[in-house]
């Protein structure tokens, strides 16, 4: 089965975001196709390497990116959502006018036609938020 | 066309499982999960909403919040992430009632 994961919502605020990565994780080792996973609204907010949490906490953003890595995933962020709560990268820095980036590794920010190309293609849209 | 409605709100604090529960059609699945699994609580409320619904809760955010599966309504299924995904794949559609 090949699945587009949606996350609304940023991490460390309800549970949605902890939902959407222990569902992906489950569903790759389970041999499924993940084709996308899509960070939209304050999902955002789960890209920027910029983080710290406590020691003894999960870092949400890290679990992403080490997932990515692990498994070749495409972690794509809204650019509209990231323009409004600043989230950039190296391409968005430049067109606006920024003096720092913060996305992290293995998130890359694209827009909408991203997230219908992702429920197109794939079996499965599968949405978290709240 | 099958569909899995997958709830996530505590029926205490929100009417979705309320209205996930009147769309369930003949082959729908209901996964409960994140503060939705409250509706399994034997004698709660909400309890009667899900009774005889053929529902799935997820068992890690059971264990998180306390909920011991001897409290649980009879009839509910216990699913892990992996089973998560078995009922993703098994409806043909899924609805996250956000």
């Amino acid at each position: 089965m090949k699945l587009t994961i949606q996350v609304n919502e940023g991490p460390y605020q309800h549970q949605a975001s902890d939902s959407a990565y222990h569902f992906t994780k489950a569903a790759l080792e389970k041999g499924h196709e993940v084709f996308r996973v899509f960070f939209y609204h304050d999902g955002v907010n789960n890209g920027t390497r910029l983080t710290t949490p406590p020691q003894d906490d999960r870092n949400i953003v890290a679990r992403w990116s080490e997932l990515a890595e692990q498994h070749d995933l495409d972690l794509v962020i809204c650019v509209a959502a990231a323009q409004r709560r600043g989230i950039v990268d190296d391409g968005e820095a430049e067109r606006n006018g920024k003096d720092a980036t913060n996305i992290a590794p293995g998130f890359r920010i694209s827009g909408l036609g991203q997230l219908i190309e992702g429920g197109i293609q794939s079996d499965r849209l599968v949405v978290f938020g709240d | 066309m099958s569909i899995l409605h997958i709830v996530n709100k505590s029926p205490y604090e929100r009417n979705s499982v309320e209205r996930a529960v009147e769309y369930l059609r003949d082959g729908d699945r209901l996964l409960l999960i994140e503060d939705a699994v409250y509706a399994v609580i034997r004698g709660g409320k909400a309890a009667s909403l899900i009774d005889g619904r053929n529902a799935a809760v997820l068992g890690p955010d059971l264990a998180a919040r306390g909920i011991a599966e001897e409290k649980m309504i009879d009839g509910i299924e216990v699913v892990d992430y992996a089973g998560f995904v078995d009922l993703v794949e098994a409806c043909d559609k899924t609805q996250s009632w956000l």
